[in-house]
């Protein structure tokens, strides 16, 4: 079983510069991809139009660049195969009215056609959405650091910080090389994987925050290691009981919901490991510089 | 109250609030508002022109759309305002989405303007407007009924220009240009001017309802097909559905007859939510899925939290029912902390955000409280009572324990 592999002299905070190196090294790529080829921005971003259709015989996507030549729109448009038998055409932001002579002509062209769905957003809500999101992010980081620094410390909060900004980068930038194209609903995965990982991390804290009290003769970072290894049953049990339901979700949940689910599945994946192996030792070293900082003070005295 | 009478008072208290859950959500087909995406139909934001628009345009913008789509006679439509400048529609299950879209993005400006070309008077003096066959040639016409006020300018402007021709517009178009025969003073009218009854009929609407205060353009529209809305509800509550049997084997496997306990309570916990939301109306889209399954999540994670903590005292030497009363209040104090850190996050969403952050964060903040509860209060229950009546006995109850 799991929890027999865990023993409690487990040196987690002792090896903190593996762990860093190897969060270091999963950012970094991600953050070169973002930088190269950047994230595959979606309609809801960039503006524009998707339309897709289903259909029931052979219909290529040369087909369709035909319809949308009709149209004048060829040059303007991506056409692509989606699902088993459909067709997503994006193309820049048009009129409802365009849409639906777009759609007529297709149905009259092909019988079988049903158009699945049709977005258009304009060009001004995508800096929008990004802004709101950006501020929303902002204010959220700025409560969590004034409540965990009410029920704990300051440093506490500066670490939680540190853990919940490394899920979003790697989150982000494994999206990002995975070319995933993400839209509105990729913000709400973003969103709850900070919330998982802020959890996660409390819960560790907690017990820091428990040992410092009762168990005063040890060293802060012996304090941090007992308290991780203590919650690694808690831990593991949570990820793996969270990410299995996530994981049937993405099996099974169809194409709609499938880019949120890899975003959960990845973000909650990166929120665990940084719970136990970032966060803490984040505070660590945190504790130590404020201790080297404090030292230094008092010998320039 | 006694020790004994707590404990029952607390199970009295799930039981009732069970059953207000599950009132809430019967029939469970229709109880759960569920978003576009999930159910198909169209949805259409509308913003304001002009950059600074009066509250009070807002307000009139909102209720002359409302009246626009009441009329159209769609189901369940759902109007709202959003920002300062922003209309959202929502049409579900509708059908020709490019007719409704063009009728509620008019400005439908009537104006009757006198052969100089002068604005003389506006529709703002309509009361009725309806379309039927009529006129001269049996043609299309709107036939329409004016106010006090619009009664007596319309008779003076007749008298005035008798013999000459008033124009009327919509939106600058001209509809129809008479010539007047006889001043007319009942404050009725015939419009005439259009190419079929339906034309007539959607006309008609937009003068009913009245112009919109301020011009409008769509800025997003999006429509969600039957067939992938179906697609979309059925994968979603199968991939739900594994996922929960899931989550409940992993529990049982890894915890025992607690982990069976626990299941109970997040069967419970589902229950609250979803009763939850079909009670405070709220609507359920894919990014509100996330939501919920974040909250499952953290529902599942205070049980465990709880359950690793009784394990531990256990381990310390406690005996059994020692040990699940100090891993219980143990266990609170995390508990309480991480969820509140994550309730601040989703009530600052909520405020913030917009379309589906809030949607998420709603259906978030819901989702932490129930798990909280179960979590806290239907776990400890059950846990208790099972232990007065000796089922709960043995350390094994709650799976391996660490030495």
């Amino acid at each position: 079983m799991v929890l027999s592999i865990i023993s409690k002299d487990l040196d987690i905070i002792g090896k903190r510069k593996i762990w860093f190196l190897i969060s270091a090294v999963i950012i970094i790529v991600g953050l070169v991809s973002m930088f190269t080829q950047g994230m595959n921005l979606g309609i809801d971003f960039t503006g524009g139009t998707i339309i897709e259709f289903a259909f029931e015989e052979e219909v290529s996507t040369d087909d369709i660049r035909v319809v949308m030549e009709e149209f004048d729109l060829a040059g303007d448009s991506i056409i692509q195969s989606s699902g088993d038998t459909g067709i997503l055409i994006r193309t820049v932001d048009l009129e409802q009215e365009e849409i639906s002579q777009i759609q007529n002509e297709v149905y009259n062209r092909y019988e079988s056609a049903e158009m699945l769905r049709s977005e258009m957003v304009g060009p001004t809500i995508g800096d929008e959405l990004t802004r709101n999101a950006l501020l929303a992010l902002a204010v959220a980081i700025v409560a969590i650091v004034a409540y965990i620094s009410i029920r704990f410390q300051f440093k506490f909060a500066i670490a939680a910080i540190i853990a919940l900004v490394h899920d979003i980068l790697i989150l982000l930038g494994i999206i990002s090389l995975l070319g995933r194209e993400i839209n509105s609903p990729f913000i709400a995965a973003l969103l709850t994987v900070m919330g998982y990982s802020i959890n996660d991390t409390i819960v560790i804290f907690d017990r820091v925050r428990e040992n410092l009290k009762y168990k005063r003769k040890q060293s802060f970072a012996e304090l941090n290691n007992r308290a991780v290894v203590d919650t690694l049953p808690r831990s593991i049990n949570t990820s793996a009981t969270t990410l299995a339901c996530i994981a049937a979700v993405f099996v099974f949940g169809g194409a709609t919901i499938q880019t949120i689910m890899l975003a959960l599945l990845i973000g909650i994946l990166a929120g665990t490991y940084s719970s136990v192996f970032i966060a803490s030792p984040a505070l660590v070293e945190l504790d130590a510089w404020q201790k080297r900082r404090k030292e230094m003070s008092e010998a320039s005295v | 109250m006694t020790h004994q009478q707590k404990k029952w008072s607390k199970l009295a208290a799930i039981v009732v609030i069970v059953i207000v859950a599950a009132y809430f959500l019967f029939p469970i087909g229709e109880s759960i508002n569920l978003g576009l995406d999930l159910q198909g139909g169209t949805q259409v934001v509308l913003e304001a022109d002009e950059g600074d628009v009066s509250r009070d345009a807002m307000q009139r913008l909102v209720s002359v759309i409302d009246r626009r789509v009441n009329q159209m006679g769609l189901t369940e439509p759902n109007i709202q305002q959003e920002g300062n400048r922003r209309v959202i529609v929502e049409l579900p299950g509708i059908e020709d989405p490019e007719q409704a879209i063009e009728t509620i993005g008019r400005t439908a400006q009537l104006q009757f303007k006198n052969p100089a070309g002068e604005v003389v008077m506006t529709g703002e003096h309509l009361v009725d407007a309806r379309a039927s066959y009529g006129g001269q040639f049996n043609e299309p016409v709107i036939q329409f009924e004016l106010d006090r006020e619009g009664r007596d300018i319309f008779a003076n402007l007749t008298q005035e220009y008798i013999g000459q021709r008033i124009g009327i517009y919509l939106d600058d178009e001209q509809l129809t240009n008479p010539t007047v025969q006889d001043p007319i003073t009942g404050g009725e009218g015939v419009i005439t001017g259009h190419s079929s009854l339906e034309e007539a009929e959607e006309t008609a609407i937009l003068l009913r309802a009245g112009a919109l205060p301020v011009p409008v353009s769509v800025i997003e529209n999006r429509t969600v097909g039957p067939v992938l809305g179906e697609i979309a509800i059925n994968e979603s509550v199968r991939a739900g559905i594994i996922g929960l049997v899931l989550v409940a084997l992993l529990m049982i496997f890894l915890y025992r007859t607690s982990g069976l306990i626990a299941t109970f309570a997040l069967a419970i916990y589902g229950v609250i939510v979803l009763g939850a939301l079909a009670g405070l109306n709220a609507t359920l889209t894919l990014p509100g899925i996330a939501g919920l399954i974040l909250s499952i999540g953290m529902a599942v994670d205070a049980n465990i939290i709880i359950f690793e903590r009784i394990k531990e005292e256990i381990g310390s030497g406690k005996t059994l029912r020692a040990a699940i009363n100090s891993g219980f209040k143990r266990a609170f104090k995390t508990i309480l902390d991480s969820n509140v850190t994550t309730l601040i996050t989703a009530a600052i969403l909520a405020y913030f955000g917009t379309g589906p952050v809030r949607g998420f964060a709603i259906t978030l903040s819901i989702g932490i409280l129930a798990s909280m509860l179960t979590a806290i209060v239907v776990t400890k229950s059950v846990i208790d009572l099972l232990l007065d009546i000796n089922v709960l006995k043995g350390q094994g109850s709650f799976g391996q324990i660490r030495g």
